[in-house]
């Protein structure tokens, strides 16, 4: 079905809207890996909007490679029966903006700095917000990382995680305003 | 390249964009050919129910509304059918009222609709789902504001960034003009491939009006 270089006008973008609550969520959309897994790391966060309030109407999804960098290719996206790892989750935001994924931390992929990508679907979003999550502690990689380090330095910190007491990371993400998290372009 | 057919963040006529739209430019990163965003998840046919793509057929009894077919291809950008890519669906019931706490328009819930469904595409990227019409919906944007009648989809490209949610529209509504959601798409020729077609060869007789609606993904940053 190769037609060249002939292009088709794309499907314009509208916003998940506040209804998606009974459609999107599935059970097993934030365990990436299982929470048994041992190397299971939990990922929380708050989205907030440009007055500092919490989003309780948005939906996270995160696609990332396995812990040795190998990018999933299996299917499984939605069912994983208790095991194995897709590397993709969704998770709705709760009343106070929260978000939670149990994972693993992905391996490095191709030279770059390990890091999850994440897009985040709101009411008031006429299209998704598109970041990078990455690692405080990798600090070499994230300084020889060609995407991160072409971020302006000042807002460079916002694509990186906190590392929590529980080994987890926490990374919040502010739609606009102070500390705006930095989205990219697609 | 085509002008970028999708909405602004910004958009002031739909207020909830207000304190969400992001402020600050959007760099536009140099993705190299490992880069995790050009591959996305996969699915299986294992793990989707077998009537996930009749939505008249979740309950014991028939919904209320117009029963009708909603089909279409998934195709990127050059044209070429997305296979297997995860199409998910949600609607408003006939009356126009979600299965949903927060939409308390005081319109009657069906028991026997829920409105969600999902499909995986076959291999020519078609998706097909029976339903009943949506309905029109008030909403609290402005005075007297109304939804036109739509079906949200979401859409898995073969890649992350093709990642797409849309809503798809009937022909000719009047609330076309007065939507400001409809409306914040600045290209009415980008507004018009929301609307879907009717379609008389995918009518079924005695049985159910068809609407076609082909969804056309991004092409990825390597192709563009």
């Amino acid at each position: 079905m190769e037609t060249g270089h002939e292009t088709l006008p794309v499907t314009p973008s509208q916003t998940v809207g506040p209804f998606f609550g009974y459609a999107l969520p599935y059970d097993d959309g934030p365990r990436v890996a299982p929470q048994w897994h041992p190397d299971a790391i939990t990922l929380r966060g708050t989205v907030l909007d440009g007055a500092g309030d919490p989003l309780p109407d948005a939906i996270l999804e995160i696609w990332q490679a396995d812990a040795d960098g190998t990018v999933p290719s299996g299917e499984g996206g939605l069912l994983r029966a208790g095991h194995g790892f897709s590397g993709f989750g969704r998770c709705p935001t709760d009343s106070a903006g929260r978000y939670w994924f149990s994972t693993v931390k992905p391996g490095p992929v191709g030279g770059a700095a390990p890091y999850i990508a994440v897009l985040v679907f709101a009411r008031g979003l006429l299209k998704p917000v598109a970041t990078r999550l990455y690692f405080p502690e990798e600090t070499e990689a994230n300084a020889a990382d060609p995407v991160l380090s072409a971020v302006d330095a000042e807002r460079r910190g916002t694509l990186v995680a906190q590392r929590e007491n529980d080994g987890g990371y926490r990374f919040d993400i502010r739609l606009q305003g102070d500390g705006e998290t930095v989205f990219f372009a697609s | 390249m085509a002008t970028d057919p999708h909405p602004p963040y910004l958009s002031p006529g739909y207020k909830s964009t207000a304190l969400r739209a992001p402020a600050r430019p959007l760099p536009m990163p140099k993705l190299g050919p490992d880069a995790i965003e050009l591959t996305g998840p996969v699915f299986g046919h294992q793990e989707l129910g077998a009537l996930d793509h009749d939505l008249t057929r979740q309950h014991a009894g028939e919904p209320m509304g117009e029963r009708i077919i909603v089909t279409g291809r998934v195709l990127d950008s050059r044209g070429r059918p997305v296979r297997g890519a995860l199409v998910e669906v949600w609607q408003t019931n006939a009356a126009g009222r979600y299965v949903h706490l927060v939409d308390q328009h005081p319109a009657p819930l069906d028991p026997n609709f829920t409105g969600a469904g999902r499909c995986l595409t076959d291999g020519e990227g078609r998706y097909r789902f029976v339903t009943i019409k949506p309905g029109a919906y008030p909403w609290r944007n402005h005075h007297n504001a109304w939804r036109p009648a739509h079906i949200h989809f979401s859409v898995f490209g073969t890649a992350f960034t093709q990642r797409l949610v849309t809503q798809m529209y009937f022909p000719g509504d009047p609330l076309f003009a007065h939507d400001p959601i409809f409306q914040s798409i600045p290209d009415e020729r980008a507004r018009e491939r929301l609307v879907a077609r009717f379609d008389l060869d995918t009518t079924v007789p005695e049985w159910a009006l068809g609407y076609q609606w082909d969804i056309v993904l991004d092409a990825t940053p390597m192709e563009a």
